[in-house]
């Protein structure tokens, strides 16, 4: 494309080095021409990450090139993808969670499509079964982690429960983050409130104010700056030994230490934990649906399911994928998460948030 | 040729000139906002305007709205309080290491929050140096987001003001001085009225900055503090309440507005042609223990306000690994993303130089076309008009680019120059603002000067003009590019998974746990440091080694 | 002495730009410093006005020590010499913002100002924008801005250089009446000896930031001190000469010196009216090389030959045409034998 070259072009004028092309010169336009365009574009929030073979695998299996494009954070995404509905910036969207997948339905973001092979999606995944609108692909825990030094140093043991969380043992010990701006925040609320019901939860969070709850403003400041037992904390020198996280978040501190550890520095408060399932869907005026759906089917493929895990630190969604051996032995997924139907999500999460933005953080 | 011929035909050229970045800002920002805006306000055909008085009666918005201002305001005047000694420091005095340390002040403005607001946190959070020496910590306070917004925007008035402040002729002070002036009184009375059009314009992109700001706010406040920014992000991201969202984005632009318009009102009645001169035969050696003692306190502030947080991102970047986050950002484990992190150099780069020409022609355009003062009042408007992007939140003209620019030909949603161009938005007053009180200074006779040369208009400009803003032009154009090196909000919004940029590689890497994620988010802020830190001081270099040119 | 400057030195880099300058202004006296560009002049002013600390040396002012004493404390006015009027104030604004400064109540302020706009030759001007003004009234306001808050000495700064020659005429003999009509004592540096005669009660030529030559202007005309200020001074008949029994060899032949002349190996100076003219067949045979009208003479330059070009002074009539052979005879009353 033009206008690639003469940045190029620019850019070695005013004596920088030469850069790398921007990697946009075979653009085919959005979502591309029509139901016989060769690419297809895959619309995700920014978390979005997969191996290079397994994208290699889908082009070479489909004969279609996929397109990735992030399109801000979660919410972001879905609210873009309502915004542009009639007229898509690509085929499929992926990563509408459960605390979304409401909004994303009622405002007709997708066409039906079962994709291949659904029949071996886990059946607590499945919604929608009437229509098929979306596809689970994968699924997270939300639970508070803690930093095992600091509990064997301190002779404590580690809260296991919501009801632990308030024992005066563990005060001024929480960081949680800010519900009405980060997923997590949100997810440890509606944890609450599916486990103490609509109006019992805000006595629950008087409670934990009283024992000393911090709110972070977002899972970075919470878990780099304010929690003990992750690397940036530990240089930061911060003293809140539980956070709220997710389920994989020590196996990733495992396997994103050098050397590797033979324990997880971090672990998991079992019962502590809200489900949350991410959900793709063929968008209802996709430029490519036959893509689209290819792409649908790939998604919950073996390869993709298998590759997942280690990418998106969220667990399968399908039966037979592989978890991996570090995930099973340090981050095992919650027995008995926190559900909550995406409906009620839908119904209830305005008024929630802003009853507990005054009753927390006023 | 009769006067009110000439001046008609003066007026179509400036008109002329104005097209383009008429045309630019009216496409990819009056546009894409008046969209989205629309969208919020009306439903089924029908404008909802009772919504404006709903939103204002909630008492939590008005809450937020007076926070807002307040907070900006405080910021604003602390940081021309910290900043204009540097400003005069770095204009007037010759001293080891200036040119590096004038290109580290800038670092910060370049550096996503979500990193710097960690690297804050060392000197007001726990265990930081207020803590160490005092037993006291802001984080959590106001104080937090005031101190961290006199970091972030410390460069802005060294660089506005200081540009103008080194080619001030100090032989004006000095005949003060010789008229009973004390040093402070020559100052007031003489430099000030010269430099305020500079200090006011400073002072309006500090504000318009802090105003809309967003990650210090919740990063160094905590979730107690919200201002209209965040309430409008949160609105369209996550509530997805495009009405609220609609009343807070006009609320918001009617308080910009209004500050710009005060800000052009007070600026009119400033501006005088001055005596310029070389910046280079204005610097000298600090003289007496006086002189090096105020020095002394300007860069000592210099080092504990902005060195210190930045050289606590560095030492995290050195794990016990010693320099294995950096080895790790080479290589490519796939997982994150696509590429070896190290890419993402390559990445910011080339959208930064795009970013900065498209800056550069249309500010340069706007500030040539807004020269005269004499120009009509639809000029003025344009003037105030540029200003407008630093005050709209990145998430409103996000989305609008989204729902405005969907169809050929300016289907440029999935597009990579959507980036450049929305980081433009944000360069181009950078670039009106440095260069306009620098050209509306050029004495007019040394135009007519060059035209009784025989130089046309143009040709006169590039003569004469020119080169007495070239040093400008080069601040400013340092700016644009510091700008786009570091803007996150744009970004994310059409970022690659094959082509991150470094703030968006840098989110992505804090994003998940992880020793080696940690460490690799901190490496890669400090080349980012060090990439910004280099593109200004290549800046600096370009311009001395010109000036035998002219 | 109102000032004193004992071995007063400033150096920049490694150079001295003033070398042990020793100088003495009394009260109501008119000093000039005269001197080439780069000879010091205007740092002298600086450093006597406080813009430029000495590296050694001492400045008195009324017999005290100004070491550490700030310019606006010093009570003297520098007028500069691209005049630094403030752009932003009008003429009013100008001339009395050393009023303001030095706490003169606002009726007082507006009565002096007007005062010193009709004693410049600018009345009614206070209301006029700086930039609007031509360069001999910038020179009147930066000239009444200076003599407003009346400092007991008043510097100047190549006063009248932007200026035009008739203008310049006018102006000095203006400013002379002024100040002695005012009382004013004032230092003053420019390259222009005309405006230095002028001006001054005593000429001081500066070279190299170290006096040559310091006395009235009578004197340094008829005796300047030494071959650079003789030249300085516009004079070209300076040679190397030695001297014995009122009589100096030079490459011009022999000249007759004054009476009590100092003997041996000097440098002569032989002013143009000493140079006669007579027929070419006596006297040194020269050739007319060219002719300059000065107004109330002609300025001829004169060929010898093996000797350096001379020049003399002729009546308009009897002045010769360029290419004319003419000889030349010396008249010892217009010789100075130097240093």
């Amino acid at each position: 494309m033009g206008i690639t070259k003469k940045v190029t072009v620019l850019a070695v004028g005013l004596g920088l080095v030469t850069l790398s092309a921007c990697g946009s010169s075979d653009d085919g336009g959005t979502g591309g021409d029509g139901g016989g365009s060769r690419t297809v574009t895959l619309v995700s929030h920014n978390s979005w990450a997969v191996s290079k073979d397994v994208v290699a695998a889908f082009e070479k299996q489909s004969g279609y090139r996929l397109k990735v494009l992030e399109d801000g954070d979660a919410g972001q995404a879905v609210n873009k993808a309502v915004l542009t509905k009639d007229n898509p910036q690509g085929d499929v969207l992926f990563g509408v969670d459960n605390t979304l997948l409401s909004r994303a339905l009622d405002n007709g973001l997708f066409q039906p499509y079962e994709a291949k092979g659904s029949g071996s999606i886990l059946p607590e995944y499945r919604v929608d079964e009437d229509q098929h609108r979306v596809t689970p692909v994968d699924s997270g825990d939300i639970c508070v982690n803690y930093d095992k030094a600091w509990f064997a140093e301190h002779d404590l043991t580690p809260p296991k429960t919501f009801d632990d969380l308030i024992k005066p043992e563990y005060k001024d010990l929480l960081v949680v983050e800010n519900a009405s701006t980060s997923s997590p925040g949100l997810g440890f609320l509606l944890g609450t409130a599916a486990k103490y019901g609509d109006e019992g939860w805000q006595d629950y969070w008087k409670k934990l104010k009283a024992n000393g709850v911090k709110v972070a403003g977002g899972w970075e400041q919470a878990y780099n700056e304010e929690f003990s037992g992750s690397a940036g904390g530990r240089k930061a020198g911060a003293d809140r030994p539980l956070v709220v996280s997710y389920a994989s978040s020590p196996p990733a501190e495992v396997i994103y230490a050098d050397p590797k550890p033979d324990t997880a520095p971090t672990g998991v408060a079992e019962d502590t934990c809200f489900r949350q399932v991410e959900y793709a869907g063929l968008l209802a005026n996709a430029k490519n649906p036959e893509g689209g759906k290819a792409l649908l089917d790939f998604l919950i493929g073996t390869t993709f399911q298998d590759d997942m895990p280690l990418n998106m630190f969220v667990y399968p969604v399908v039966e037979g994928a592989r978890v991996p051996e570090d995930f099973a032995r340090f981050g095992p997924q919650a027995k008995a998460p926190q559900t909550m139907e995406p409906a009620k999500i839908a119904e209830n999460r305005d008024q929630w948030v802003k009853s507990w933005t005054s009753l927390v953080l006023r | 040729m009769t006067r009110s011929a000439a001046k008609r035909r003066g007026n179509a050229a400036r008109l002329g000139l104005m097209a383009v970045p008429v045309a630019f800002f009216a496409v990819f920002f009056a546009y894409p906002v008046a969209a989205i805006v629309a969208r919020g306000l009306k439903a089924d055909g029908t404008w909802q305007l009772g919504r404006i008085g709903e939103v204002l009666a909630q008492s939590d918005v008005r809450q937020v709205l007076w926070f807002t201002t307040w907070q900006a305001l405080a910021s604003t005047a602390l940081t021309l309080l910290v900043a204009l000694p540097g400003a005069y420091a770095f204009a007037r005095y010759d001293f080891p290491g200036k040119q590096v340390l004038r290109a580290v002040v800038t670092v910060p403005f370049v550096l996503p929050t979500v990193v710097v607001g960690s690297a804050f946190m060392a000197l007001v959070g726990r265990g930081g140096l207020l803590d160490d020496l005092w037993g006291f910590r802001l984080d959590t306070t106001v104080w937090a987001i005031l101190l961290a917004h006199v970091f972030f925007n410390y460069a802005v008035v060294v660089r506005t003001v200081g540009g103008l402040w080194s080619q001030l002729d100090p032989r004006q002070e000095e005949a003060a001085r010789m008229l009973g002036a004390s040093r402070f009184a020559a100052w007031r009375t003489v430099t000030l009225p010269a430099l305020a059009p500079a200090v006011a314009a400073a002072a309006l992109m500090v504000f318009l900055f802090t105003f809309t700001s967003f990650g210090v706010v919740q990063i160094l406040g905590g979730p107690a503090f919200s201002t209209l920014e965040v309430e409008i992000y949160r609105q369209t991201s996550e509530i997805f309440d495009l009405p609220t969202a609609a009343v807070l984005t006009m609320i918001q632009f009617v308080a910009v507005g209004s500050i710009l318009a005060l800000h052009a009102w007070t600026v009119r009645r400033r501006e005088t042609a001055l005596r310029l001169v070389d910046a280079s035969v204005t610097a000298r050696r600090p003289r007496g223990a006086g002189q090096w003692a105020f020095l002394g306190a300007v860069v000592a502030t210099v080092a504990v306000l902005i060195l210190l947080p930045l050289a606590v991102l560095v030492q995290r970047s050195f794990g016990g690994a010693g320099l294995g986050y950096y080895r790790a950002l080479t290589e490519d484990e796939g997982g994150v993303f696509l590429v070896p992190p190290i890419e993402a150099v390559g990445n910011s780069l080339q959208y930064a130089v795009a970013a900065t020409a498209i800056a550069v022609v249309i500010g340069g355009l706007a500030a040539v076309a807004l020269t005269r003062r004499d120009a009509g009042r639809l000029v003025r408007g344009f003037d105030a008009l540029l200003m407008l992007p630093l005050g709209v939140s990145a998430v409103t003209v996000g989305f609008g680019f989204l729902i405005a620019l969907d169809e050929p030909p300016l289907d440029l949603r999935a597009s990579w120059i959507l980036v450049p161009l929305a980081q433009a938005l944000v360069g181009v007053p950078f670039v009106v603002r440095t260069m306009l009180p620098v050209l509306r200074a050029v004495d007019v006779r040394l135009r007519e000067a060059a035209a009784v040369l025989g130089a046309s208009p143009w040709r006169a400009w590039r003569e004469v003009d020119l080169p007495m803003v070239r040093r400008a032009l080069l601040i400013a154009a340092g700016f644009a590019f510091a700008v786009s090196l570091g803007e996150f909000g744009a970004t994310v919004f059409i970022a690659r998974p094959e082509n991150p940029t470094l703030p968006v590689a840098v989110a992505r890497l804090l994003g998940r746990p992880g020793d080696l994620n940690y460490g690799q988010a901190m490496a890669l802020s400090t080349i980012l440091m060090i990439v910004c830190a280099v593109a200004l001081l290549v800046l600096e270099r370009l311009r001395t080694d010109r000036t035998g040119e002219f | 002495m109102l000032l004193n400057l004992e071995s007063a030195t400033v150096r920049f880099g490694g150079r001295a730009v003033l070398d042990a300058v020793g100088l003495g202004v009394a009260e109501h006296e008119i000093v000039c410093v005269l001197g080439p560009s780069g000879s010091g002049k205007s740092t002298l002013l600086r450093a006597v006005a406080g813009l430029q600390p000495l590296d050694s040396g001492r400045i008195l002012l009324d017999g005290h020590d100004q070491a550490g004493v700030p310019a606006h404390r010093r009570g003297v006015g520098l007028m500069f010499q691209d005049h630094q009027l403030f752009p932003q104030r009008d003429v009013g604004g100008n001339v009395s913002f050393g009023l303001r400064m030095h706490g003169t109540p606002r009726d007082e302020r507006r009565r002096r100002v007007e005062e010193l706009l009709d004693l410049v030759g600018l009345p009614g001007a206070a209301g006029r924008a700086v930039a609007a003004l031509s360069g001999g009234e910038q020179q009147r306001v930066a000239l009444a801005r200076a003599l407003a808050p009346s400092p007991r000495l008043l510097m100047l700064d190549e006063p009248l250089g932007q200026l035009d020659r008739s203008l310049r005429e006018r102006l000095v003999v203006e400013l002379r009446e002024l100040f002695g009509r005012l009382g004013t004592t004032v230092l003053a540096v420019t390259h222009d000896q005309g405006e230095a005669f002028a001006l001054a009660d005593r000429v001081v030529v500066m070279r190299d930031g170290r006096i040559a030559q310091s006395g009235t202007p009578l004197e340094v005309w008829q005796r300047p001190a030494d071959a650079f200020v003789a030249r300085f001074l516009g004079f070209e008949n300076v040679v190397g000469a030695t001297v014995t029994d009122g009589v100096a060899v030079t490459p011009w032949g022999k000249v007759p010196v004054p009476d009590g002349a100092p003997q041996g190996a000097r440098t002569l100076l032989v002013r143009p009216a000493g140079v006669r003219l007579v027929p070419a067949d006596e006297g040194l045979r020269c050739t007319v090389a060219a002719r300059t009208f000065r107004g109330t003479h002609v300025a001829v330059r004169l060929r010898p030959e093996d000797a350096p070009l001379l020049e003399a002074a002729c009546a308009l009539r009897s002045a010769p045409e360029v290419g004319d052979e003419v000889g030349v005879e010396f008249d010892g009353a217009e010789i100075t034998v130097l240093g």
